[in-house]
């Protein structure tokens, strides 16, 4: 499977090799735990075993609260209430559900600004990058129904603008968000498809991981070099890598235990710091919370949909050119659709041929200020639709798409990259010393 | 399965067509009925039109009711109300930010004259005493109070925009008027709605 040359599984018994002829799995699972990974990962490549622990995290809490929830108007929030007092335990799996998601959100983000650091969406990964923000995608859509599920104002409220996105598309929006909604407005039909799609999602997401792990073990890791793994030989790829079992596991449940002692803290003594109160209102269409947000991890996409008003220019223009076709309101959602594909374009129009960051001095300055501009764009999608906050949106929209559309291809030609090590083994040794018996295994 | 020295069509290409299309028939029959189970369902279609009984709302009273799952707001005039609803209506005239009636009722082109807003009367009450409107915020859908605002009519308060008397925008970010519903008097007390 991977092109790094290594050890594969011989079947040594009778028995094993009675099953490996018949279906190999085994070998399958050799091979894909002792991968040889780059031995110079830092701490930043620990959040893949994060996110694969939060998807395990919400199946498996989810599933039991399924076993306690009724999707229906009339008997949802109140179920989750009965979950709340009731259940033994109830409110330790929910409070883990609800915050597991905020987990989930902090890994993949930092996972993602990883590997537009570290360049691991150029080739030849862009697949895995492809992959990756496909589950990114789902993972939104998951969220975004299961906030809808307790039934609360928020939920109630949240679907209604959230949906009316689609109702903005052009002449067939409306019966897409009817169709959607099974009715006029959001309601009992939709509730039940919600729960469905709730349901059904994390599984899809867990197949997509299986293609995102197999896409990158052909490929083999990158690294915060971002030079390649050498594959002349075995001998040569051993020098610069380190089986994944038991290195680099053992390092990742490490990153794991420090990183749950906080999550665990959260969900122990604040658990609903990251939620809304609103929340804990039963749902009624005929009355509005006075001040509609998202949960934090849409803000920074939400600023980006509410930044562009009629009364920008590029909207107005949008408008001219296609006849009115185009109206604020459909472009402030093709802003923020826009903004996910600009980062799953990113392998194309990054030009650089200069793989990490680390050796690109400009580069490096441009994304420093992209990281700003997202917690600028989060702060803004909760502040309210007004001055100053609208002009600071479209300030903060703007460089997010310029940061993909112009500053990352015209780096790659006026950059002058910094020299690269020759090797991962020149790098490591450069960090930890070329010491020969610290390279032989203590076993 | 196309030979490239063969364009004639012989009765295996005719079959390789037959069979590929009879297939993609047989899969778009076979989701079709997975998609179309989404739409409306035969209750929620039938909640489409509903019969109100507006006996009981007095003059200078709202009834809210829910109609297609959202609100819509039937207002009973007082006689007060009707003279400042057409003092509005001249001051008002030329300098709306949204100059159509959006009245289901009427054409889409009618202006926004409060006569052009309101419900036709039942026998034996003033013109202009009850009017009809959803009560969608047209800005982005919350749902506005009633008695409030500056022009007396309704007001939002998510982001502050004032209707007048007639549901109709006057200050604030809401871009069109409040949309009146296809509405009529079934006898002298009941209103259909839908």
């Amino acid at each position: 499977m991977s092109g790094i040359p290594h050890d594969h599984y011989e079947p040594k018994t009778g028995g094993e090799k009675w099953l490996n002829s018949r279906l190999p799995i085994v070998g399958l699972i050799y091979d894909t735990i002792m991968i040889p990974t780059p031995k110079n990962l830092n701490w930043w490549w620990i959040w893949g075993i994060v996110l694969a622990f939060c998807l395990a995290l919400q199946i498996v809490t989810g599933i039991v609260l399924v076993m306690h929830y009724t999707p229906h108007v009339d008997l949802a929030f109140a179920s989750v209430e009965h979950i709340m007092r009731n259940v033994n335990g109830g409110y330790m799996l929910r409070y883990l559900h609800q915050n597991g998601a905020s987990l989930f959100f902090v890994a993949v983000y930092i996972h993602i600004f990883r590997g537009l650091y570290y360049g691991s969406y150029k080739a030849p990964r862009e697949i895995t990058w492809i992959i990756g923000m496909l589950i990114y995608l789902m993972m939104m859509g998951t969220a975004f129904m299961g906030y809808v599920l307790p039934w609360g104002q928020m939920s109630f409220w949240g679907a209604t603008v959230i949906t009316g996105l689609f109702g903005a598309i052009p002449f067939v929006g409306e019966a897409i968000q009817t169709w959607l909604l099974g009715g006029p407005a959001v309601d009992n039909a939709t509730l039940n498809r919600f729960f469905s799609l709730h349901y059904l999602l994390p599984f899809v997401i867990a197949a997509l991981v299986i293609v995102h792990i197999w896409a990158f073990h052909t490929t083999g890791n990158n690294n915060p070099t971002g030079v390649e793994v050498r594959r002349g030989s075995k001998a040569e790829a051993e020098k610069d890598t380190l089986p994944f079992w038991p290195y680099f596991v053992i390092k990742d449940l490490f990153a794991l235990a420090v990183i749950l002692v906080v999550f665990w803290a959260i969900v122990g003594f604040m658990p609903n710091y990251l939620g809304h109160p609103d929340n804990y209102i039963e749902a009624n269409p005929l009355v509005t919370p006075a001040h509609i947000v998202p949960e934090w991890y849409f803000l920074p996409f939400y600023a980006i949909l509410r930044a562009f008003t009629g009364e920008v220019w590029v909207v107005q223009f949008a408008s001219f050119i296609t006849g009115g076709i185009i109206d604020a309101k459909f472009f402030g959602v093709l802003a923020m659709f826009g903004a996910i594909l600009a980062m799953a374009l990113a392998p194309w129009l990054d030009t650089s041929n200069v793989r990490s960051g680390q050796y690109r001095p400009m580069f490096k300055w441009w994304f420093y200020l992209l990281i700003i501009d997202f917690f600028a764009l989060m702060w803004l999608g909760a502040m309210p639709a007004e001055e100053p906050y609208a002009t600071f949106s479209l300030i903060a929209s703007a460089y997010w798409f310029a940061y993909f559309f112009v500053i990352l291809p015209v780096l790659g030609v006026i950059e002058k990259p910094l020299p690269q090590p020759e090797t991962i083994e020149d790098d490591f040794n450069a960090h930890y010393g070329k010491a020969d018996a610290e390279a032989t295994p203590a076993e | 399965m196309s030979h490239a020295e063969d364009h004639e069509g012989t009765r295996r290409d005719f079959l390789y067509y037959v069979a590929g299309g009879a297939g993609v028939v047989t899969a778009g029959a076979a989701v079709w009925p997975l998609i179309n189970q989404m739409n409306p369902s035969a209750d929620v279609q039938a909640l489409s039109s509903i019969r109100t009984d507006v006996s009981g709302v007095e003059p200078g009273t709202q009834l809210t009711v829910k109609w297609l799952g959202k609100p819509v707001f039937i207002r009973h005039r007082t006689g007060a109300e009707i003279a400042e609803a057409q003092k509005q209506d001249e001051e008002a005239v030329g300098d709306l930010p949204d100059p159509l009636a959006r009245n289901f009722n009427l054409n889409a082109d009618a202006p926004a004259t409060d006569a052009n807003r309101v419900m036709p009367s039942p026998e034996g009450e003033a013109p202009g005493a009850w009017i009809v409107q959803m009560g969608v915020c047209t800005h982005l859908g919350c749902v506005p109070l009633g008695d409030a605002g500056d022009f007396g009519g309704w007001f939002c308060p998510c982001h502050g925009s004032h209707y007048d008397l007639a549901g109709r925008i006057r200050k604030g970010p809401a871009p069109e008027n409040l949309p009146v519903p296809p509405a009529e008097w079934v006898d002298s007390t009941t209103i259909k709605l839908g």
